[in-house]
């Protein structure tokens, strides 16, 4: 197999690597490969920070085996490659009546990132983790192909789901559709004045799918102000998809400078009337909606962004509204701003979710910010909340412990499935993730 | 519509792309190509994406005594039979001129392999007056240059025969496409250096049933290719042959 040099960040492009990868586009290829020694493997580095890096390295790259293996039309169980996308997951089944359980934010992830991150989508709190529906992997340790299911090899399983793929490469997964009634989805947007309305709409919604967009540059009366969105899926007509927008080229830095996130923002706000309104989209828009501008990471010119995401337990809400204070006064925050309320369902040690709400910044990639990030991730660690891995570049190695009580469990099960520490990556050599303390 | 397709060389990732597109809308795929447990997992791939009939069949260009019976599997399909020919191989020039025993391989992977199986299979669309046929050819074989003229050459040979077959099938109401590719992000230019324009397979495979639809004769694969194309034929042959593009 060739290696190609290559050089490469994740979404959020602050952090680079330079790494040797290779690009199997058969399972022969990729077990080949895994026999002479391991090696990472990455998606289409849709992880923020560094998960997905191996600078001077090695990883293999998974995004050519992306075949759909098997489907049971009477239990709702695919079994597809590690590199299908879960957009396509969702465009292939929607229409025959299933759907993915848990979609994350971006329809590029892949099956592969989606377990290894144990991603949640807006329905996190109906439907748990994305691992809690996987019911089995294979798992390749040193060219040979393991089953993984969570009541045969529970350890090896609750290590390899958000496991950041630390056990070994997940070449297949079953995962547990769930039946819908279509492919359309009925999105109700009303607008949300303040903090304490949002909770309690957060905490009250009833919705298959529920997501909060904040303003983080709205201060005093007006903090925590947004836009709620419901979602219900439906069947109905789709009207032809608009084409997808591209970002050619990276912007220059002022293009979300303090007055444009700040006249956006109220754009934003004033664009759901105040009476708020509902509408009927395509299943991919409301699941999906910034992947119909490719390249929008670009907006942010080419020292790139972070994403701050943390989560805290319910009755620690007030420092979750201190943080968003810090946010909005330090004027640093972009239009992209989430608000979720999180279900207590996990499925791996290292899972991220935890029963309480979830916030969600991303900030350019600048000194203030990178300083600011730091504070709110001791905010975080304060109020007994943890940070999401998949968004992380900058949290240092002290805390983690304290986030992940299970980190130590995850470290046994690590150390057993690749002794030589052959898979890790930047992010884990960051963190000293598997580094027993 | 009841369209059956024949993609030969479909362990290939145009050709994987291809027939993931012609599986979409419910057409029937033959998968022929050598590594079968390969071309088992793209049939049951396709079959789930909602291809009316999903097989792999075992084809080897270098093999013509095991066309014909492809040819008879075919005939036993209803309606349309379309067929598009992805194979093809490249192995480095440097290794050809060390080696010119290559030449014959590159040649019937390229050109009469596949010529051979269409020459076979041009009956059966005569007869039904109808389908399409695809034939991959390459940007390589528009002018012998230093770094792949064997190819090249094979490519041009089969850009040939692909247009004295238009000729011929055009009269009984079946359409031949050929296509030139540029540049495509495969596992055959995997880390090789010095790439322009380079662009998914995915656009390749779409480009392709664009082609088919509007009845295009040739094709290139992204467009600016044949302008640039354009330019490297004009070059005067004195002036072309001290330049090593």
């Amino acid at each position: 197999m060739l290696w190609k040099k290559s050089k490469y960040s994740g979404w959020g492009r602050a952090l680079t690597a330079n790494a040797d990868l290779a690009r199997p586009e058969r399972l022969s290829a990729l077990k080949a490969l895994t026999n002479d020694a391991a090696q990472p493997a990455i998606g289409h580095c849709r992880s923020y920070g560094d998960a997905a890096l191996n600078d001077g390295g090695r990883a293999v790259d998974m995004t050519r085996l992306d075949r759909i293996i098997g489907f049971d039309a009477e239990t709702g169980i695919v079994n597809v490659q590690a590199g299908v996308q879960i957009g396509d997951l969702g465009t292939t089944f929607a229409p025959r009546g299933w759907i993915a359980p848990v979609m994350p934010g971006t329809g590029f992830a892949t099956v592969g990132g989606c377990i290894a991150n144990d991603v949640h989508g807006k329905n996190h709190h109906h439907v748990g983790s994305f691992g809690q529906h996987v019911t089995e992997m294979a798992l390749i340790q040193n060219g040979k192909v393991k089953t993984v299911t969570p009541d045969k090899t529970p350890d090896l399983f609750k290590a390899t789901i958000g496991g950041l793929g630390q056990t070994g490469i997940i070449a297949s997964a079953k995962i547990q559709l769930m039946p819908c009634k279509g492919d359309m989805m009925v999105l109700t947007e009303r607008r949300v004045d303040g903090w304490d309305e949002f909770l309690t709409l957060l905490d009250d919604a009833t919705s298959d799918y529920t997501v909060g967009w904040i303003d983080a540059t709205a201060k005093g009366e007006a903090l925590g102000r947004g836009i709620l969105e419901e979602g219900e899926i439906t069947s109905g007509v789709s009207p032809t998809n608009g084409k997808s927008k591209d970002v050619p080229f990276n912007a220059p830095h002022w293009a979300l400078s303090r007055p444009i996130v700040r006249l956006f923002n109220e754009l934003y706000f004033r664009r759901v009337p105040s009476s708020g309104r509902t509408s009927v989209k395509p299943i991919t828009a409301p699941f999906f909606p910034l992947d119909k501008v490719h390249n929008w990471n670009r907006l942010y010119g080419k020292r790139g962004f972070h994403q701050f995401q943390c989560v805290v337990p319910i009755d620690q809400a007030p420092a979750l509204r201190d943080m968003l204070e810090r946010i909005a006064m330090s004027g640093l925050a972009s239009p992209l701003a989430v608000l979720k309320r999180m279900g207590a369902g996990r499925a791996g040690y290292l899972s991220f979710p935890m029963e309480g709400y979830t916030l969600a910044v991303d900030f350019p990639n600048r000194p203030d910010a990178v300083a600011l990030i730091g504070r709110l991730e001791k905010m975080t660690a304060d109020a007994g909340g943890r940070i999401y891995f998949a968004k992380d570049a900058l949290c240092s190695s002290e805390r983690i412990a304290q986030m992940y009580p299970e980190l130590e469990k995850w470290q046994k099960a690590t150390a057993k499935a690749d002794p030589e520490n052959a898979l890790a990556t930047d992010l884990v050599r960051r963190l000293k993730l598997r580094t027993p303390t | 519509m009841n369209e059956t397709w024949i993609i030969l060389g479909a362990t290939s990732s145009i050709a994987k792309a291809f027939a993931r597109e012609v599986a979409t809308r419910g057409d029937a795929v033959f998968l022929a190509g050598r590594d079968m447990d390969d071309l088992k997992e793209t049939a049951n791939d396709c079959g789930l994406r909602g291809a009316r009939h999903a097989e792999a069949v075992a084809f080897d260009a270098r093999d013509p005594g095991n066309y014909a019976k492809i040819i008879a599997r075919l005939t036993k399909e209803e309606g349309q039979i379309n067929a598009a020919v992805f194979v093809g191989s490249m192995p480095d020039q440097s290794e050809i001129d060390a080696d010119p025993n290559l030449i014959a391989g590159t040649v019937t992977d390229s050109f009469t392999g596949p010529a051979h199986f269409l020459q076979l299979l041009a009956p059966l669309l005569e007869e039904r007056g109808c389908g399409t046929i695809v034939g991959t050819g390459s940007v390589a074989g528009d002018r012998g240059r230093l770094g792949n003229y064997v190819y090249g050459a094979a490519k041009a040979g089969f850009h040939t025969y692909l247009s004295g077959l238009r000729n011929r099938l055009g009269r009984a109401g079946v359409h031949v496409l050929t296509v030139k590719p540029g540049m495509v992000d495969t596992a055959m230019t995997w880390g090789l250096d010095g790439l322009v324009l380079v662009v998914g397979p995915e656009k390749v495979a779409s480009d392709i049933l664009k082609a088919v639809k509007k009845k295009r004769n040739t094709v290139y694969s992204p467009f600016p290719w044949r302008y640039i194309m354009l330019i490297i034929r004009c070059i005067p042959e004195p002036i072309f042959k001290k330049l090593s593009i």
